[in-house]
């Protein structure tokens, strides 16, 4: 059986630098940080102060207050955004068969916040239990997915994947399949997170592993940098509708690219360091070239998974040029994460979006902060670095990588 | 309207986004005011913490209108 080919047809993103796709480009292309002190709880005690989180969001300008009380943040993020994608995709959501169009949606965590929240009322309690009834159906991270179904009405297949900061690119490629099997025909897919919280916070810190540059957020990000002391932690979300070729066509869809490929693997290493050679990242690269068919030497730009820690960074480069050879040098490198600051399970949503406005626009973002370039790197790689770079881009391969040594890599290709 | 009777209308109008001009003796939760099972627990709970009662669960079940609300905590609050 022929596989169905898959053509991205809506678009929606609400990140830390805009809220809307057109307003996200703008931030990507002319290199704009969304970090800044946090506002979403007092963190003066925390050893990261700063965040790149979504501004000026005012849930009651897109969902009814009384619906929104029932969605955690995350969830939320997902509502704005899928509603954004379906209007972009001109779907006529009156004559499509909902019964084909499913929702796959990425989260590495879920509803942190309502979780933290009820976990705090109760420890400040008596002991008596008084959870209130609806923070399981808040929590749970496979609530954006339902809730996107519910408003819509598509009862195709509908969960989310959880692979940390690999998520979203798992459940893109979940819904590239089944659309390439034929089992449906669209799917509304991407990811949400909103993990900027006390837990969230302290819990990356006890890591060590979020930059600590509290006296200059902006350029807290810098993958790539000599000086990067981690990654920033971001939050938003963005959606994707995916549709199978040829319905798109017959409805004379807006067809903003074709997916070509996913690869995924795992390190089976280290639950949360990297495989120093890079052996996960290299393995999901050469699984989503051979996916797509194509050879190493036809991808322009690799949006890299680039976090900004000092370990993560130069694997995923060794990996590339492992597998890319000469080719490392002739194509374009960035790590957006330097602008959006790392959306953890949704990074892979808004990276694919930055990779689809990539090829339409034929401009690779760039990777900012990249103020002295990490010695280790060799100078002949072009990380595009601080500014946006025109040139042609017919084949963009997105990477993420999660803990517990998750790996998913998509392709992306003009039309 | 009593002072207990108006920060019941208020609950209710915070949780289930209704108008306050909805929020009659009569009005039932979940046939009028547009509530569902854990919208309807989720107002008792409220009702608990706000007036510092403890209301039963069998208790609970006969609490199906504003009206019915309003009397049982006039009746209970401390």
């Amino acid at each position: 059986m022929a596989f169905k080919r898959v053509v991205v047809t809506g678009l929606g993103a609400l990140t830390p630098i805009g809220n809307t796709v057109e307003e996200f480009w703008q931030g990507l292309s002319t290199g704009k940080s969304g970090a800044a002190t946090i506002t979403r709880f007092d963190a003066s005690k925390f050893r990261t102060q700063f965040a790149c989180e979504v501004k000026n969001f005012d849930v009651t300008q897109y969902i009814p207050r009384q619906d929104a009380r029932k969605m955690d943040l995350f969830t939320q993020f997902a509502m704005v955004v899928a509603d954004e994608a379906v209007k972009d995709s001109g779907l006529d959501l009156e004559s499509i068969n909902k019964n084909k169009v499913g929702v796959i949606w990425g989260s590495g965590i879920g509803g942190l916040k309502t979780f933290e929240e009820e976990v705090i009322n109760f420890s400040n309690g008596d002991g008596t239990p008084k959870f209130n009834p609806f923070f399981i159906p808040k929590m749970i991270a496979d609530s954006a997915s339902g809730q996107i179904s519910i408003k819509y009405g598509f009862r195709g297949p509908n969960y989310i994947t959880v692979s940390a900061c690999a998520s979203t690119n798992n459940a893109i490629i979940d819904a590239f399949n089944y659309i390439r099997l034929g089992r449906i025909n669209v799917c509304v897919s991407g990811g949400s997170e909103a993990a900027v919280t006390q837990a969230g916070i302290g819990g990356f810190n006890g890591l060590r592993a979020m930059s600590e540059r509290n006296d200059d957020p902006a350029t807290g990000s810098r993958p790539y940098d000599k000086d990067r002391d981690g990654f920033v932690l971001g939050d938003g979300g963005a959606a994707l509708i995916l549709e199978e070729y040829e319905h798109a066509v017959a409805r004379g869809a807006k067809i903003y690219c074709e997916i070509i490929g996913g690869g995924f693997s795992s390190d089976a290493y280290h639950i949360t360091a990297p495989h120093p050679e890079g052996e996960g990242a290299y393995l999901s690269m050469v699984d989503a070239l051979e996916d797509a068919g194509i050879k190493p030497e036809e991808v322009d730009y690799i949006n890299t998974h680039g976090t900004s820690t000092p370990l993560g960074d130069p694997q995923e480069i060794k990996a590339i040029e492992k597998l890319f050879g000469d080719h490392t040098y002739k194509m374009s490198i960035s790590s957006t994460k330097s602008m959006t600051g790392h959306l953890l399970g949704a990074a892979g949503a808004v990276e694919s979006v930055a990779a689809v406005l990539a090829i339409k626009h034929q401009v690779v973002p760039p990777t900012i902060n990249l103020f002295n370039i990490d010695e280790s790197i060799d100078p002949r790689i072009d990380l595009t670095p601080n500014v946006a770079k025109a040139r042609k881009i017919d084949v963009v391969l997105s990477n993420c990588f999660g803990f517990g040594g998750h790996n998913a890599t998509l392709i992306f290709k003009k039309i | 309207m009593s002072a207990i009777a108006t920060k019941v209308t208020q609950i209710i109008v915070e949780k289930l986004g209704v108008d306050v001009s909805e929020v009659t003796p009569e009005a039932s939760f979940t046939n009028d005011l547009g509530a569902d099972s854990l919208d309807t627990v989720e107002l008792i709970m409220e009702f608990e913490k706000e007036f510092n009662v403890s209301i039963p669960d069998d208790q609970a079940e006969n609490i199906q209108t504003v009206g019915q609300a309003i009397t049982y905590l006039e009746e209970n609050s401390k």
